[in-house]
């Protein structure tokens, strides 16, 4: 019987497990998390009680029914928590579960690793009590904690409502939510927003139940720096009119926007394309995700569409699965699904429009700023590294060059600034400058694991 | 179209490629350097960074003695130290038929003027007490160095055009030959070089180039696998090899260790890519915690490697064409050209202008592949190959 390898528990990859299942085979579903739910849908630590229904707000619903949905599937997959995949070769996955090395050989690999952050560093970024909305998210949704008590919310991203609207409901003071894009974009984007309705509405009652909370708003900041000594205690940046404010504050949440976590389907094989709209470097697959042979991508990890459309996409990269390997799907709604996919991602590119990615800031980044927070490389050190004679030009030449990237991330954070940084330099479409090349170990693999034989 | 005359054309930028531009600048020639990269990428980039003179090829001594003095200068040559480190190199031994190896490494050393200290089980003990029981012997040569490869050959090349090399990136030469006036080198974008000296330092593509020459050597592309860790307390100071080839490690200042172990793995100049099997990961990783435990907690971060180009007898070409007056090679450094480069540089650029160089380099002639060459035992030993490549 083929073995079918799902990576990610998410709503893409806990969908895909579905469809397989259904099928009669056992998938094996491998994810790095405690616990299944992936970023969006994670559920706290065992022990812990929080009012999911209030934190998840219109989403309650799909929340319990992908985890009562897990529930009822876990008999029928193999399933793997805690277990880090770290390279993949001949069809084979090495990976690190509590200290011991493993391999898992598949015949079919669905990857739905689901997306981070993308962070645009400024003056300060790097101070303690900085984090990424994704993780101010992450440590609220699993351990009840708050990055702060007085938290400001930074960059370009519906999240940031949302995410400071689940601050509120656990007690922090939102003291601003701080939209880099302007009110104008999100105007011109509405005809891509109205694609899903239903979502539009949900970001305006996000604002509106802020607005109604008196936390102060802005749009179109142009963000200035996070000042403190030993932590963050002020956020300055120019408000739409600009005019400089100061607001003080013991955290920021800082995102802008989200890019897939692509390291592992790159190892399997896929190819990349530059995508003009996220200016993303994003994997090419087919309409039911499809990347190589074999090689099967759904959810955010394969293009930003959000959780609707990664459990439609977990589900279709599924369907694939089961027509390559020559079986006839139970229920084959793979056109359903394709029309859902579609306009749920044409939503996306228009959230991309609303909210930009601050490309003209991060060019003229100061030369001082951190942009690789692992190696401590500025922008200063890249744009001098670019003007030396036989200066490098290509993203991997300067990282090669001035350790950007080099370090225990693997430029997952500083990638997206180091290219427009490096592009801006060279006088160059962004596109031109490459993209980081991604190579085994994906993340940091102790030196003392203890190897063990094939599961 | 127009010829660019020069008095030497160069082809590879790498740190051969490099060196000899800058030592034939020195002397006043004009040069061309033409790479179809961009100048370090590859083995000469990607390499380990070790200037090991223990242990080297007999023959190559000399060589090697006259380029650890141009390693110990780097700075005043090109103006940048290239984090040129004298750290010393501890060569160890696992058993006693190891250490009757290293022995006999360390009595030609010896027979060339080099000091090395022999150590024992409580010598180890004493000087490097991160070290496990495995090691039982070691040999210790306080000039080995090391640099970092990464920054190397760039620094060497601006010197170089600081000096009037031409350097030429992104340019593949499609053709060279030798007329009555002197060398024509043709390029993919469509110029074309003329010179009296053409010197062929293309690394794991120099066969093309001595091809078009008429003349070969049995080279094939490998890469070294390295692996880096996340910085870890300062605490190895040497730079460290197993004698077995299973690990060859060392740590920066900054206290990432940097580690690198055999097999080799083959490589695809054509796709320009080295691959480093994960496997070979999780050995460098379980060899080097064998021989140093505190290690165990630290994680790797990184992997990389690049195309060099080996020889069945593992010791390089170099010096003048057997087939056409005016051609140089140097090339198939076997993953030991890093130290040597410096040497080589100035080596070819005394044969160009002089003539020839007072340093030896008969054993390196492209003229010994005209007959059976016999294969070294590391050939054998130090490369896991697919059945096609060998």
């Amino acid at each position: 019987m083929a073995e079918v390898v799902i990576v990610g528990a998410g709503p893409a990859g806990i969908r895909a497990a579905g469809v397989i299942a259904a099928q009669g085979l056992r998938p094996i579903l491998v994810d790095e998390g405690r616990q299944p739910g992936g970023q969006g849908y994670r559920r706290p630590s065992p022990g812990l009680s929080l009012d999911m229904d209030a934190l998840m707000g219109t989403e309650a619903g799909k929340y319990k029914a992908l985890h009562a949905d897990f529930a009822a599937l876990l008999p029928q997959i193999d399933y793997r928590s805690r277990t880090l995949i770290w390279g993949i070769e001949d069809r084979r996955l090495y990976c690190v579960r509590d200290g011991r090395q493993m391999t898992i050989a598949f015949d079919a690999l669905v990857v739905a690793t689901g997306a981070m952050d993308r962070i645009a560093p400024l003056p300060g970024w790097t101070l303690p009590g900085v984090f990424t909305l994704g993780g101010a998210q992450a440590v609220l949704k699993d351990q009840g904690c708050l990055v702060g008590r007085r938290v400001a919310f930074l960059g370009a991203s519906p999240l940031l409502s949302l995410a400071a609207l689940q601050y509120r409901k656990l007690g922090a003071e939102v003291v601003a939510v701080c939209d880099t894009s302007p009110f104008r974009d999100k105007i011109a984007a509405l005809p891509q927003l109205a694609a899903v309705p239903r979502t539009l509405a949900r970001g305006l009652a996000y604002l509106a139940a802020l607005k109604r909370a008196r936390v102060p708003l802005f749009d179109g900041v142009t963000p200035m720096a996070i000042e403190g000594e030993a932590g963050v205690t002020t956020l300055r940046f120019g408000d739409g009119q600009g005019r400089e404010r100061r607001i003080a504050c013991d955290a920021v949440a800082l995102g802008y926007g989200l890019k897939p976590e692509t390291q592992l389907a790159e190892l399997a094989g896929a190819r990349f394309a530059f995508d003009a709209r996220f200016r993303l470097w994003l994997p090419v697959t087919d309409e039911d995700g499809r990347a190589g042979e074999g090689l099967y991508l759904a959810g955010d990890g394969a293009a930003i569409g959000g959780a609707d459309a990664a459990e439609a996409s977990g589900a279709l990269a599924a369907l694939a699965v089961l027509h390559d390997l020559g079986l006839r799907p139970v229920i084959d709604e793979r056109p359903v699904l394709r029309r859902r996919l579609a306009r749920l991602r044409r939503f996306q590119r228009g959230l991309a429009r609303a909210f930009r990615w601050p490309v003209p800031a991060l060019s003229r980044l100061p030369d001082e700023v951190a942009v690789c927070r692992c190696e401590h490389v500025t922008a200063g050190e890249i744009r001098r590294a670019m003007d030396e004679d036989l200066g490098p030009v290509d993203v991997n030449r300067v990282k090669a060059i001035t350790r950007c990237g080099m370090g225990r991330c693997q430029g997952r954070v500083c990638g997206p600034a180091l290219q427009e940084i490096a592009a801006a330099h060279a006088g160059l479409p962004v596109e031109a400058v490459g993209r980081l090349r991604g190579q085994a170990p994906v993340k940091p693999v102790p030196l003392g694991i203890l190897e063990e034989e094939e599961a | 179209m127009t010829m660019r005359r020069a008095d030497v054309v160069i082809v590879g930028g790498g740190l051969i490629g490099a060196w000899t531009a800058f030592f034939l600048a020195r002397r006043g020639r004009k040069v061309v350097l033409i790479e179809k990269g961009v100048v370090g990428a590859q083995s000469s980039g990607t390499n380990f960074g070790n200037l090991r003179l223990q242990g080297r090829f007999p023959g190559q001594y000399p060589l090697s003695l006259r380029s650890q003095a141009l390693w110990e200068e780097i700075e005043d040559l090109i103006g940048d130290r290239c984090e040129f480190d004298p750290s010393g190199h501890l060569y160890i031994a696992f058993n006693d038929t190891e250490r009757e190896k290293l022995e006999k490494y360390a009595a030609v050393s010896e027979s060339h003027g080099l000091a090395i200290e022999h150590l024992g089980t409580a010598d180890l003990a004493r000087r490097y007490p991160w070290l496990s029981g495995k090691a039982v012997a070691a040999t210790f040569s306080p000039r080995d160095a090391t640099a970092n490869p990464r920054l190397v050959t760039p620094a060497v090349a601006r010197a170089a055009k600081a000096l009037g090399v031409e350097v030429v990136e992104q340019c593949t030469v499609t053709q060279a030959r030798r007329e009555a006036a002197g060398f024509v080198v043709e390029t993919a974008d469509g110029r074309s070089f003329g010179c009296d000296h053409l010197v062929n330092a293309a690394g794991a593509w120099a066969g093309e180039v001595a091809g078009m020459f008429g003349e070969g050597a049995p080279l094939f592309p490998a890469g070294p696998p390295q692996f880096v860790t996340e910085p870890f307390p300062y605490f190895i100071r040497p730079s460290v090899q197993a004698v077995d080839g299973t690990v060859i490690f060392r740590q920066i200042p900054r206290g990432n260790v940097i580690l690198a172990g055999y097999p080799r793995t083959a490589a695809d100049p054509i796709r320009n890519r080295a691959p480093v099997p994960p496997a070979k990961t999780l050995a460098a990783m379980r060899h080097l915690t064998a021989v140093v435990p505190a290690l165990r907690d630290c994680h790797v971060i990184r992997v990389w490697s690049g195309i060099e180009g080996y020889l069945p007898d593992m010791i390089p070409v170099i010096g003048p064409s057997m087939t056409t007056d005016g051609l140089f090679h140097a090339f198939g450094f076997c993953g030991h050209g890093f130290q040597i480069g410096p040497g080589v540089g100035l080596c070819l650029s005394e044969m160009i202008c002089d003539g020839s160089t007072e340093t030896p380099l008969a054993p390196f002639s492209i003229a010994r592949f005209r007959g059976a060459v016999a294969e070294d035992e590391k050939f054998r030993r130090e490369f896991d190959l697919p059945a096609a490549a060998r």
